[in-house]
């Protein structure tokens, strides 16, 4: 149970409104940027391809191998989907799979699903292709290589992340949190990676010309190397300072205006009529009675819709 | 395994089910919300809370415990949420010694532990029921009609469609893997965990290619019935004036419930 | 020998032709070549078998049948040139089943799958509309026009997918091997079902029993040529020139 991705699928109630909203912002932001990619690249031949590359993935994660007392070896994909169809494809496949997963199955919360796309879905993509692709040119086995740790740092990455978030919303504790994340996440990370490799290493030998030159997968932008440096290396830096030093970061945290030091506020948008961020001045009492107004106003507006359209 | 599996709609003649799938999506949307919104410990505005799901339950004829009955999947969750506990400071309720540590459970830590439970447990409840009353095709409409990108709801649609396709495929190809890995008994099988990722991951890429040529042959039956690029999509969904009411007598309580929970 | 085949028999296309190909030649991008001068020719109302062993061709050939793939040759449907300019047109005119339904059917439910096609013709919703209905009925399939295409038998997937290609109420109708994995009575629904469409249709299949049954004419393909074109009544009696092609008596 604990050695398969599942503890990145948070559930609603888990993370506060401030740290969803924000993650859907990123998520959104991202997603933006990756449709409007797509759309330009891409030949009309993609929609099919993503869509079924996105039941591929979701089928893939059900394909397990047994590791030790009774525990087994999983997929999450993220990575692998950016190496095979390139970062922006990949991260609209993932974040189909992850819409999915919510609706139909619960599994992953709808509020959070900001979160979890970005957790497992954009980041995972970032650091997969990022490095992945700055060794393209070089010999098969460093590219597996490089695409074997990319996977591992992926979900290192997902877990990170997931646990910063758990932290900000109050949930749990950043010096237990973050050990326990990371240390599970290591070892489901080596089923992603040596899956990932054995996967891209079929598809080298079998259909070479989908990995080569001119594949989507070569077509990515070089930035993406910065893009994949950059995450990885928060994740190499945080992470140990976070378990180390978790006073650090949650000194960060509260200057920032996340966190309050008895770690309260953090998750709900209009306690006691206030407004994170803003404290508890005039101006958040005239904001939650904005927002008291804009709900009435909102009823008003469907009452009178209901009355006009035909039953 | 049979695809039934996945299905989570249940069909019956209830008000619910007729009830606009744009309805359905938003309410339960900010349902949850309010539910996150909620301050610790506001006990009053969750029984409401979970009173306006009994009587959801209810009107969608599934039973009264449908939702709790299935509800159960966030729970491993919890685990991650357990520091809270002890690490809220408040007035001790209990001391204990786990291995090595001496822990303290305090009334802040406790209080807020079981209120993200509860959060997430009434959130769940309300996802279950959303595709228990909503096909997913019309959930996937309820979608476009809600602005979500063409792009990602087709995507979401072919997901959908596939699924069982290629679940049944990881099926044949894991029964093929089981009947060719014989075991001696007592002898562990099957090789070194190296050994089996690398089956698993030849596994993955089979699967990969399969579907890359299938995606090819999906795109050739879309261009020979006349797709050149754009989808154009049919969508029956008309809201009614119940859908309206429905809509804004939900938000009304959801909203009053929000009032209870800072009485 | 019921080798019937003439080449340019045709120099000018009347009327009454729905189909003529004519020497049509086709490698595919790894070198293999698929088709070798193929030339055909279809009336309004023929109702025409083709077969041929694995990899004869057949598959290859009806994909040019509306521009997916582009041979060397020249195809025209009812009198129309194959270019790429009246491709919709085309499309619209031969409706293309293939072998696998569920790459036939695409969409969540029956009725989005069974709309696609008039849909992406630009047709109005009414018409749209009706064009489904009639195209489930035709396929005896009303009742399943909002059901999930994931739940449908494999008989019930052919059946549909026949219907997706009749909502755009094509001129001709080409099936690849829609017999294949059925069970015997979903096999026999389907032969009642190709008998009564009043279209003309061109079929490729392996199920000689249904070629006797139901074809008058029968086209014989091997390794990208035709090998024989005539009454099927002929080409079934040649004992040998079936086991020379790797087909068999039913
Ligand atoms: N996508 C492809 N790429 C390369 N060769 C192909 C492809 N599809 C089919 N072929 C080859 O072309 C030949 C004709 O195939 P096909 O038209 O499918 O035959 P049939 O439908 O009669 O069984 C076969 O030898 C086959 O291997
Ligand atoms: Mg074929």
């Amino acid at each position: 149970m604990l050695l398969s991705p599942a503890p990145l699928h948070i559930p609603d109630g888990f993370l506060s409104i401030v740290v969803s909203v924000i993650c859907w912002a990123i998520t959104i932001v991202t997603l933006y940027f990756a449709i409007s990619k797509t759309n330009q690249s891409l030949g009309e031949k993609q929609i099919p391809l993503m869509g079924i590359m996105a039941a591929f993935i979701f089928a893939a994660q059900m394909i397990n191998f047994p590791v030790a007392g009774g525990t087994s070896g999983h997929l999450l994909g993220g990575a692998l989907a950016a190496i095979v169809l390139g970062p922006w494809a990949g991260m609209l496949v993932m974040t189909a799979v992850i819409a999915l997963q919510a609706l139909l199955f619960q599994d992953g919360g709808l509020v959070v699903m900001g979160a979890n796309i970005l957790n497992m879905g954009l980041i995972t993509a970032a650091i997969g292709y990022g490095l992945y692709r700055s060794v393209s040119g070089q010999s098969k086995a460093v590219k597996l290589g490089v695409a074997g740790f990319a996977a591992w740092l992926s979900v290192m990455a997902g877990a990170l992340f997931t646990a910063l978030q758990l932290w900000l919303s109050g949930t749990s504790q950043l010096n237990i949190v973050i050990p326990a994340m990371m240390g599970v996440h290591a070892l489901i990370g080596v089923g992603e990676a040596l899956i990932t490799v054995a996967a891209l290493s079929f598809i080298m030998q079998t259909r070479p010309d989908l990995l080569g030159e001119g594949s989507e997968s070569a077509k990515g932008s070089r930035n993406w190397i910065y893009a994949g440096g950059i995450i990885s290396l928060l994740v190499v830096l945080i992470s140990p300072f976070a378990s180390g030093d978790p006073d650090g970061l949650e000194r960060v945290a509260i200057d920032m205006g996340f966190i309050d030091a008895g770690q309260d506020a953090p998750y709900s948008i209009i306690p006691d009529y206030t407004l994170p961020f803003l404290g508890e001045t005039a101006l958040s009492t005239i904001l939650a009675g904005v927002v008291g107004i804009a709900v009435v106003g909102a009823i008003m507006v469907l009452v009178g819709r209901g009355l006009k359209a035909k039953s | 395994m049979h695809f039934d599996a996945f299905d989570r709609y249940h069909e019956k003649e209830s008000f619910l089910h007729k009830l606009d799938p744009r309805v359905k999506v938003l309410v339960t949307v900010i349902f949850i919300v309010s539910n996150a919104l909620l301050p610790d410990g506001a006990w009053l505005a969750f029984i409401f809370a979970w009173l306006f799901l009994l009587v959801i339950n209810f009107i969608s004829k599934l039973g009264l415990g449908f939702t709790v009955k299935r509800s159960i999947i966030a729970l491993p969750f919890a685990l991650i949420a357990i520091t809270v506990l002890f690490s809220i400071p408040g007035k001790p309720l209990t001391t204990f010694n786990f291995l090595m540590w001496e822990l303290t459970i305090t009334d802040a830590g406790f209080l807020r532990f079981i209120s993200i439970l509860v959060r997430s447990w009434l959130s769940v409840q309300m996802a279950i029921l959303l595709v228990a009353v909503t096909r997913f095709p019309d959930l996937i409409h309820a979608l476009e009609h809600l602005k979500v990108p063409a792009i990602l709801t087709t995507i979401i649609a072919f997901l959908y469609r596939y699924l069982f396709v290629m679940t049944d495929e990881v099926f044949r190809l894991i029964r093929a893997r089981e009947s060719r890995s014989g075991g001696v008994a007592g002898r562990r099988s099957g090789g070194g965990v190296l050994w089996r990722a690398k089956i698993a991951g030849n596994m993955v890429g089979q699967l990969f290619l399969r579907s890359f040529e299938r995606s090819d042959r999906i795109y050739n039956a879309m261009v020979a019935r006349g797709y050149a690029g754009h989808l154009y999509t049919l969508n029956a969904h008309e809201m009614k004036s119940y859908d309206y009411f429905a809509a804004a007598f939900a938000i009304a309580l959801i909203f009053i419930l929000q009032l209870i929970g800072r009485l | 020998m019921p080798v019937t085949h003439i080449q340019n028999q045709f120099s000018t296309p009347e009327s009454n032709d729905v189909l003529i190909v004519n020497e049509l030649h086709f490698s595919y991008p790894d070198g293999h070549i698929a088709l070798q001068g193929v030339s055909l020719k279809l009336c309004n109302g023929d109702k025409v078998a083709l077969v041929g062993p694995n990899g004869a061709g057949k598959s290859t050939l009806m994909l040019h049948l509306n521009g997916i793939l582009n041979g060397k040759g020249n195809v025209q449907i009812s009198g129309k040139q194959l270019t790429k300019d009246n491709l919709p047109s085309i499309r619209a005119m031969v409706g293309l089943v293939f072998q696998n339904p569920d790459d036939q059917l695409f969409s969540p439910t029956v009725f989005e799958d069974v709309a696609f096609g008039p849909l992406h013709m630009g047709l109005p919703e009414d018409e749209v509309r009706q064009r489904v209905d009639n195209a489930l009925e035709a396929v005896r399939m009303t009742a399943y026009k909002d059901r999930l295409s994931h739940h449908l038998s494999v008989g019930e997937k052919k059946r549909i997918a026949i219907a997706t290609v009749l909502s755009m109420n094509p001129s001709l109708l080409v099936l690849d091997e829609p017999s294949a994995g059925l069970d015997p009575r979903a096999r026999r629904t389907l032969i009642n079902l190709l008998r009564e469409l009043p279209i003309t249709m061109l079929v490729s299949t392996h199920d000689m029993a249904l070629v006797k049954e139901l074809f008058p004419r029968t086209i014989v393909m091997d390794e990208g040529k035709v090998v024989a074109d005539g009454l099927t009544q002929d080409i079934l009696a040649d004992e040998a020139f079936l086991n020379q092609h790797g087909l068999e008596k039913p």
